[in-house]
């Protein structure tokens, strides 16, 4: 790959990318506060999550359905250490009372750790096995939180963003703080996740992506691979839901139930499965689609919200299965190929870089 | 190794009935036969409602290759399509005593919502899935497409008799049959037991059998089985695979709505079921393996056994312990069973 002359598509996602940074660093002198403590935070943390979704299939061809399920265990576990017994007061959970940055550092931990037992029990399935075993994670976990009352229970954790760090501050009357938390974090997570695809180890897990028996008869160990891979999307989904807790200030099994799961999914189809930036695209649709069409009424048909996002989501998989990154790839190869040939098509996965928060 | 898994599942649930902290909602098995043996029923009972849904889950996939994501909303629109059937003919509204309803007024019911989820099975599979056989994924992602469009719709509409409002998918029931409605003397530890849960697991059996002698015995059961070991060897012998598809799929869909009949007559239907349903079917199938009759049979019988008897012999601890964690031990389930084979007990590796 000769990285000096540049090709005009990637020059062309750059600039994109940069222009979209800037808009969105300048963020409150820009938008209003609707757009900012709504969409665009919103956007920005899902958009976290689902990065963590594209990563494992982008680069590890295995798509999760676990990725709402582990955000929701870091907000739980978060939920339940820092919450403090208020006299009184009606309050769920262990309500630990711990240090909120301790709790931060546990709750992220912790659900690295249940990421990667996830993924070691599922590390030795395959494609649509894999689709199906994360599913019924996601739905036991989900049971678990409305089953056992000492974690949760059916009725939300709230109150929890009254307890952040000292270093982060009051986020309740600051939600710009918040904004601008969500999108250094959403920056991070893309470099790390561009960087760790070009680590040996993201090398080797494309190689197993690609094939798996090869890759085992070169002496790599499939399996582990599969579940630090794992971990990892874990460790990434963990940080989406903090930043979800100390945005709605509650959870509840509703906000990991597979309502919530396949609207994660919908977000990374609609964004397009294959390329990282895909993630905030598509929950930036998402989020824009949800605020400003729920309350329209179908006709004929009746029925709610999930009605058309089912309809789009069919749509754009029949359409377009790689969404919406998918629709520019194929429209710049046409608009070459118009204007007569041109250097074949670079790969659509790390053809492209700092597109981060690609959303607006 | 299969027998190792067999007793470490098995003797999962019984460790409870012994030792460890010793207060359960019953005694152990020695002490307590009579209600060992209820939960034991009730579980077997349970694998064959659970064996109804998930075969025809299990038959689509293992053909087809096809995760039908739909399955659990199927499930939940035959659940109220019979519902609305039954009050119709019985006209009785909400509630109706069991007294009331005689055998056909509860199979007819069954036949028109299966027939309806047959029918639904075979438009979604004719105009979605027919066209890009072979791309799992995206077939998979379709499914769920098509299973939130069918949940929302079904919410927005049932159940339409017997409530306040039309719509909103409230908890309703189906009801037995009257003759089913009593208690049977088993003459055993006088154990006495709903004569309703064993028609049940009956159910199951006849489903088993009924589907063991199609596959098995029949011309299209010879071709579905050469489908599923080789699907392009089977075309090219000349056998028109797609009507072989469309059949598969419609009696799949239709086991979801003989399961929901079933279901919804021992408990209820009510949103939420679809997930519940698509959970249990999911499970069933991973722990069984994908496609084999014997696995959706075996699957069944050990999750029923997992399920019911951790609710039955978890320790009592206060309120909220531990009865609820019987979630806990099915993803233990699923994990050993994983962990040993993970293409599922009866499933063939690839």
């Amino acid at each position: 790959m000769s990285s000096l002359a540049l090709d005009p598509k990637v020059a062309v996602e750059r600039v994109v990318g940069v222009g979209v940074l800037v808009l969105l660093a300048a963020g409150p002198a820009v938008f209003n506060d609707y757009w900012i403590s709504t969409i665009l935070t919103q956007t920005l943390f899902f958009g976290i999550a689902a990065s963590s979704l594209v990563f494992l299939y982008a680069y590890g061809g295995m798509i999760s359905l676990a990725q709402t399920a582990l955000m929701g265990i870091s907000a739980y576990l978060l939920g339940n250490m820092v919450t403090q017994r208020v006299p009184g007061g009606e309050t769920k959970g262990l309500t630990l009372g711990w240090d909120p940055t301790l709790a931060l550092v546990l709750a992220i931990v912790i659900t690295t750790l249940i990421g990667l037992v996830f993924g070691a029990v599922a590390s030795r399935s395959l494609g649509i096995y894999f689709l199906m075993l994360t599913l019924t994670y996601a739905v036991i976990a989900n049971y678990f939180f409305g089953q056992v009352t000492q974690f949760g229970g059916f009725s939300p954790i709230a109150g929890i963003n009254q307890y952040t760090p000292g270093f982060v501050g009051d986020l309740i009357d600051h939600p710009d703080k918040l904004y601008y938390i969500a999108l250094g974090t959403a920056l991070c997570v893309y470099v790390v996740t561009r960087y760790l695809a070009r680590t040996p180890f993201g090398l080797s897990l494309q190689g197993i992506r690609d094939d798996p028996v090869r890759m085992t008869s070169l002496g790599y160990t499939v399996p582990l691979h599969r579940t630090l891979a794992f971990g990892y999307a874990a460790f990434v989904a963990s940080l989406a839901g903090i930043l979800l807790v100390w945005w709605d200030g509650q959870i509840a099994p509703g906000n990991i139930g597979i309502g919530a799961t396949i609207e994660l999914l919908v977000m990374c189809v609609i964004g397009g499965l294959a390329r990282i930036e895909g993630a905030w695209l598509g929950a930036f649709a998402f989020i824009v689609i949800n605020n400003y069409v729920r309350d329209v009424e179908l006709p004929v048909v009746g029925g709610s919200f999930n009605t058309i996002i089912g309809l789009i989501f069919l749509v754009i998989v029949l359409v377009s299965p790689d969404g919406l990154m998918g629709i520019w790839d194929r429209l710049w190869g046409a608009i070459r190929r118009g204007g007569g040939g041109g250097r074949p098509e670079p790969a659509a996965v790390g053809a492209s870089t700092a597109r981060e928060a690609g959303s607006s | 190794m299969f027998a190792i898994l067999y007793v470490l599942v098995i003797a999962e649930p019984d460790d409870g009935t012994g030792g460890g902290w010793r207060t359960t909602n019953f005694g152990s098995a020695l002490d307590d036969p009579g209600g060992f043996l209820q939960v034991l029923l009730d579980a077997l009972t349970f694998a064959g409602l659970l064996f109804i849904v998930a075969s025809g889950f299990s038959l689509i996939f293992g053909l087809m290759r096809v995760v039908n994501m739909a399955h659990g909303s199927f499930y939940l629109l035959a659940g109220y399509i019979a519902y609305e059937v039954q009050q119709s003919m019985t006209g009785e509204g909400f509630s109706i005593p069991g007294s009331e309803v005689n055998t056909w007024e509860w199979v007819f019911p069954m036949i028109v919502a299966a027939a309806c989820v047959a029918l639904l099975g075979l438009i979604v599979q004719q105009l979605l899935l027919s066209w890009n056989q072979g791309e799992d994924l995206r077939q998979a992602l379709i499914t769920i497409a098509v299973s939130v469009i069918i949940a929302d719709q079904v919410i927005a509409h049932f159940p339409r008799t017997g409530v306040f409002e039309v719509g909103g998918g409230n908890a309703v029931s189906m009801t037995w049959p009257g003759w089913t409605e009593r208690f049977v003397d088993l003459r055993l530890w006088g154990v006495q037991y709903s004569l309703a849960r064993l028609v049940m697991l009956a159910l199951g059996v006849v489903v088993g059998i009924l589907l063991y002698l199609w596959l098995y015995r029949t011309k299209t059961g010879m071709v579905i089985r050469a489908g599923v070991d080789d699907r392009q060897m089977t075309s090219a012998l000349g056998i028109n695979i797609q009507k072989t598809f469309a059949i598969a799929f419609v009696v799949g869909a239709a086991l979801a709505g003989v399961g929901a009949v079933v279901g919804s007559s021992q408990g209820n239907i009510a949103s939420g079921q679809d997930t519940q349903w698509l959970l249990n079917s999911l499970i069933v199938v991973i722990i069984g393996g994908m496609g084999s009759l014997l696995g959706a049979a075996a699957g069944s019988l050990l999750y029923a056994l997992v399920l019911t008897f951790s609710a039955s012999y978890l320790p009592i601890i206060g309120t909220e312990c531990c009865t609820n964690y019987s979630i806990v031990i099915t993803f233990a389930l699923l994990a050993i069973v994983l962990a040993f084979r993970p293409q599922g007990l009866f499933g063939r590796a690839g």
